[in-house]
């Protein structure tokens, strides 16, 4: 196995599956001759050629739309969003066009195409470059919405995502694209749907996805350093359709569940798995389920006030002991 | 007021349809009246004038009571008027005192002040899995709320998790001669209830899994699969993890089985049958397919032998295929329980975060209250739920 | 437009084709006043754009591409789907919500699908299907065929950022693709000279270097030429144009609104009746000797009779069945 970065698996992702299947293009701002805003398609244009690795203006709602209409008649598009920020632009593609065509087309029209780019907050961008949309497109029935933690899962994800016959919004991190982690030499994907236990523990379950994967490791570690207490973590990784079995599989092992997601709290992917939980466990559950999320407050651009804004292991460690009963109430 | 439905007990007057002084005919509607089920017509039994409404629009009277008079143009009705005065004035005054006030009894220890006791779910279910007492349990949690590890510190030490297995030949059986107590419950259910105190439990099954399998096992070759072999094969086998289901009450003693004997209800044209798959714990769901059909067939030629019907452990009736969505069978002594099989039908439930339309099908389960308690049925429903939504589990 | 230009006469030797087209424009006319009607008695539901007065630029227009060729379309689409060839009991049906609609009930009268004859839908965001379509011109380009994608949108998707985000790319890209403004003179209820700062769709294209043209829409010979030149341009050179089909639709925006009032006169649709697209081609037809006042009477009353009979099938055709509520959410 080699140890690679997150953002060379995506590479070698969007280069295995372009290799794979000549329908598959990668379109977006600066994704050629720039080698990628944040170099995931690096080398792309040179192995590939200036029409399967496209670099656009600074139109998101139109290219978003482009490859709508390439999928409609059988290409696979990968659309990258230099950020999801600015797909905010092209939402309505995504939304009202992607997204429904299958259904209202009564089944003649699959539309085969990821969204994909770094979403959440990075370091200091302030409010407009620093929000997690998880939660706004697992809304809306017909897409698939994915965010790996770790290299591994991002090169096997987006193998499986660009295979899907479903639209799929593909949200990385811009913090996570140089993260290391081991990744097989052979080919290998991921199925979209399944969530993952990163780490076994008896005491709490940690739900978790993308960026608050490291956060719910460090606030494992501290639990079960300081307090004995061992943390199961479960990494979402695809956030529709959500894991629901395994989540209760842990809950119900646990008896009590801490959410941590990058979001904001209200209508949060994390309500969704609250839902999941009260419904299928609640004779197992010993405690109320907590969430740690983003503050409730666009992103400010202060350092200090930024960290204090983010979801943090400290904050997962208080929660976990609130839902152990080990907070003196 | 007539009594418009089987369990009407009072009607109220939503519209009078006919006034005052109007003529009217036999089968005439007068008035609609809101049951406790619907707005039905209450309709005029004879002929003549509707001469008084006693009853107006929007008041509420006890079937029997007088709601309007109907008579000739000039019959004396004064006497029946005055009857119903005095009826009306008589219910009038006994009202109060129905409204005595009754103090609330004292607050237990480990309640809240509203009277509810505050726990877990968790700790709700382990303390009835115990037999424990919530409101004996102080609580630890915010509020006084009792969790997990107050139940685990009340429970006395020693007591096992899970009631030790006994080891037994197989084909075998055991006699455990009751307690005390399973003697007194015996007696005092048969007391209550009849001969054999039933009780009932029932639980929705998403078959969506079941059907899929099935589909799947029909299409490898000749011999086919019935949902109903499928029931077949699951009960079996949680009857094996669930012993104390797969019993007799024989009065001195209770005989649990370590195999399991299937008795499947079979209507026969003039009445009911149930032949025996005997061991349907050992067989594989081809095999209990292939039998069930052969055993049915043989029944409604009544060519069954009494060893063939005789001398099973558990029952299971299926009335799903006549479209029955429910219900509950009677139990076959001395067998201590019947699962009665309702009709699969698709049902929006929710499912992986959405709503979605799905297979689901209802059991209800008799139970033999001196052999089975409550939550020991429950306990083996959830397992033949969880294995028929699960269906891989027959392997496992 | 407001004056129609005096017509050319007819080739002798194409009478089928001006045949075709009388009978495509006709069978689209009695179409829309038969979903009309079936509106009125609350059979149709929802929003539902009637085409009447604009038949001669999808008529005109498909007649010019090559059944391989992607069409797109706006919510104003049962006229297209008519023209590329779909049933009229299958368009009738969706418009009824019935699952043998071509849409399977689930898309109506502004979602119609024929995925069989590359008609890839009825899209009813405004302007949304301008970059969908530039999107099959790419895929089209990369695959190196000769088809075209044609798109059809009103003047007022002109006004918004995805026309012109998407003429720059197919510029800029070389996309073989067809841009057919269907200026109707009114967005809703707003006339075009209220809402742009630039009265000529056509002179849009300038701003990208693009080929265009600007055409008598009223006129079913007209607007069929500038599609087969456009056609051959993208299927020659790959190149786009923008095509401005000046026309006039009779009805309200929908079928919810009126059809004169605070946003245009009376007057003033009895004078763009004069310059009737069918009618025009029918005087140009008996004119010419090719066709006969018996001719025309019995297209009418074949074209009435399916318009009849797509009526009874969508009548009776079944709803969808409410267990299939879920199916093509996603794709397993």
């Amino acid at each position: 196995m080699a140890t690679i970065t997150y953002r060379d698996a995506l590479n070698q992702a969007l280069r295995e599956e372009m290799e794979r299947d000549p329908n598959v293009f990668l379109m977006g701002e600066e994704v050629g001759v720039y080698q990628g805003a944040y170099k995931v398609s690096r080398g792309l244009l040179e192995a590939f050629g200036e029409h399967r690795v496209v670099d656009t203006p600074i139109a998101e709602l139109s290219f978003a739309g482009i490859g709508v209409g390439a999928a409609m008649v059988g290409m696979r598009p990968v659309i990258e969003f230099m950020t999801w920020n600015f797909a905010l632009l092209a939402i309505d593609q995504v939304v009202n066009s992607a997204a429904k065509m299958l259904y209202m087309s009564g089944g003649q029209i699959p539309v085969p195409i990821v969204f994909r780019g770094p979403g959440g907050a990075a370091l200091q961008l302030a409010a407009q470059h620093s929000q997690a949309f998880e939660s706004w497109f697992a809304h809306i029935p017909g897409l698939r919405v994915v965010a790996p933690a770790t290299p591994y899962d991002a090169k096997g994800l987006l193998k499986s995502a660009i295979r899907d016959d479903n639209p799929v919004v593909f949200l990385e991190g811009e913090m996570l694209y140089n993260l290391k982690g081991e990744v097989p030499e052979e080919e290998y994907t991921i199925p979209l749907g399944e969530a993952d236990v990163k780490r076994e523990g008896n005491d709490v379950t940690i739900v978790c996805h993308s960026k608050t994967v490291a956060v719910a490791h460090k606030a494992a570690d501290r639990l079960s350093s300081q307090l004995g207490v061992e943390a199961e973590i479960v990494d979402l990784r695809t956030i529709r359709p959500l894991d629901v079995e395994t989540i209760v599989a842990s809950v119900r092992k646990t008896n009590r569940c801490v959410i941590v997601e990058e979001g904001w709290p209200f209508c949060g992917v994390g309500a969704q798995v609250v839902d999941e939980i009260q419904r299928a466990a609640f004779d197992d559950l010993d405690a109320p389920v907590l969430r740690v999320t983003q503050a409730d407050v666009p992103m400010p651009y202060s350092k200090k006030l930024e960290r204090l804004t983010k979801p943090n292991p400290d904050q997962v460690v208080d929660a976990v002991k609130q839902v152990s009963y080990l907070d003196g109430n | 007021m007539e009594a418009l439905s089987p369990t009407m007990e009072e009607g109220k007057i939503a519209a009078w349809l006919k006034r005052e002084g109007d003529t009217v005919e036999a089968g005439d509607t007068l008035a609609e009246v809101e049951t406790d089920k619907a707005v039905m017509d209450l309709q005029a039994r004879g002929h003549g004038v509707l001469r008084k409404i006693i009853v107006g629009e929007g008041a509420t009277t006890e079937v029997g009571n007088l709601v309007a008079v109907i008579a000739g143009p000039d019959e004396d009705i004064s006497h029946i008027l005055s009857e119903a005065a005095d009826a009306t004035g008589a219910a009038a005054g006994a009202e109060p005192a129905a409204l005595t006030a009754t103090a609330p009894a004292p607050t237990a220890a480990g309640e809240s002040a509203a009277g509810r006791i505050k726990a877990s779910p968790l700790a709700r279910r382990l303390a009835r899995e115990k037999g424990l007492d919530l409101a004996v349990v102080a609580g630890s949690g915010p509020g006084g709320r009792v969790v997990k590890r107050d139940i685990e510190a009340a429970l006395p030490a020693g007591v096992p998790a899970a009631p030790a297995a006994v080891e037994l030949a197989p084909g075998g059986y055991e006699d455990i001669e009751p307690s005390q107590l399973r003697k007194t419950i015996a007696k005092r259910l048969v007391q209550s209830l009849g001969p054999v105190p039933h009780f009932f439990l029932t639980t929705e099954i998403d078959m969506e899994r079941a059907a899929e399998a099935r589909d799947a096992l029909n299409a490898l070759g000749d011999t086919k699969v019935s949902f109903n072999d499928i029931v077949v094969k699951v009960v079996a086998q949680a009857l094996i993890t669930h012993r104390e289901c797969n019993a007799w009450w024989q009065d001195s003693h209770v005989r649990y089985f370590n195999d399991v004997h299937i008795s499947m209800a079979v209507a026969i044209d003039d009445g009911l049958i149930t032949p025996v798959i005997r061991n349907a714990n050992r067989k594989s769901l081809r095999e209990i397919a292939v039998e069930s059909r052969a055993l049915a067939e043989r029944a409604r030629n009544r060519k069954l032998l009494p060893e063939e019907y005789t001398g099973g452990t558990f029952s299971i009736s299926n009335l799903g295929m006549l479209g029955i969505d429910e219900f509950t069978a009677v139990i076959n002594p001395p067998e201590a329980g019947i699962l009665a099989v309702g009709a699969m039908t698709p049902k929006p439930v929710v499912h992986e975060g959405s709503v979605t339309v799905r297979r689901r099908m209802r059991v209800t389960m008799s139970c033999d209250h001196r052999v089975i308690d409550g939550a020991m049925g429950a306990r083996f429903l959830q397992t033949v739920k969880r294995m028929l939504e699960n269906p891989l589990a027959i392997v496992w | 437009m407001t004056q129609a230009k005096a017509d050319t006469a007819l080739d002798a030797g194409r009478a089928e084709f001006y045949h075709d087209l009388y009978r495509k424009m006709l069978l689209v006319r009695r179409f829309e006043e038969k979903a009309g009607e079936a509106y009125a008695q609350g059979k149709i539901g929802g929003f539902c754009h009637l085409y009447i007065g604009q038949e001669a630029v999808a008529v005109g227009a498909i007649a010019a591409l090559r059944d391989d060729d992607y069409l797109f379309t706006s919510y104003r689409e049962h006229a297209h789907a008519l023209a590329r060839g779909s049933p009229a009991r299958e368009v009738m049906a969706e418009l009824f919500g019935k699952v043998t609609g071509s849409s399977k009930g689930r898309g109506g009268s502004m979602h119609i699908f024929d995925a069989g004859r590359n008609f890839l839908g009825g899209h009813a965001i405004v302007g949304s299907h301008i970059p969908i379509a530039a999107g099959a011109g790419f895929a089209i380009k990369s695959r190196h065929t000769t088809q075209v994608a044609v798109c059809f949108f009103g003047e007022a998707a002109v006004n918004i950022g995805a026309f012109h985000e998407t003429l720059n790319m197919a510029a800029l890209w070389k996309l073989p693709t067809i841009f057919i403004c269907e200026n109707n003179r009114y967005g809703m209820g707003t006339a075009l000279d209220r809402a742009a700062a630039v009265y000529d769709v056509a002179h849009h294209a300038c701003s990208y270097d693009m080929a265009s043209e600007t055409v008598d829409g009223m006129d079913v010979l007209a607007i069929h030429e500038a599609t087969k030149r456009a056609a051959h341009l993208a299927r020659a050179e790959q190149l786009p144009t923008l095509i401005e089909a000046r026309t006039y639709r009779y009805m309200g925006h929908s079928m919810a609104d009126p059809i004169h009032g605070h946003y245009r006169t009376k007057e003033e649709l009895e004078e763009q009746k004069k310059l009737d697209p069918i009618d025009r081609l029918e005087r140009r037809l008996l004119d010419a000797g090719l066709a006969t006042e018996g001719d025309l009477a019995t297209v009418d009353s074949d074209v009435m009779a399916e318009v009849e009979e797509a009526l009874e099938f969508a009548e009776q055709s079944p709803d969808p069945a409410p267990e299939d509520l879920y199916l093509n959410v996603c794709r397993d």
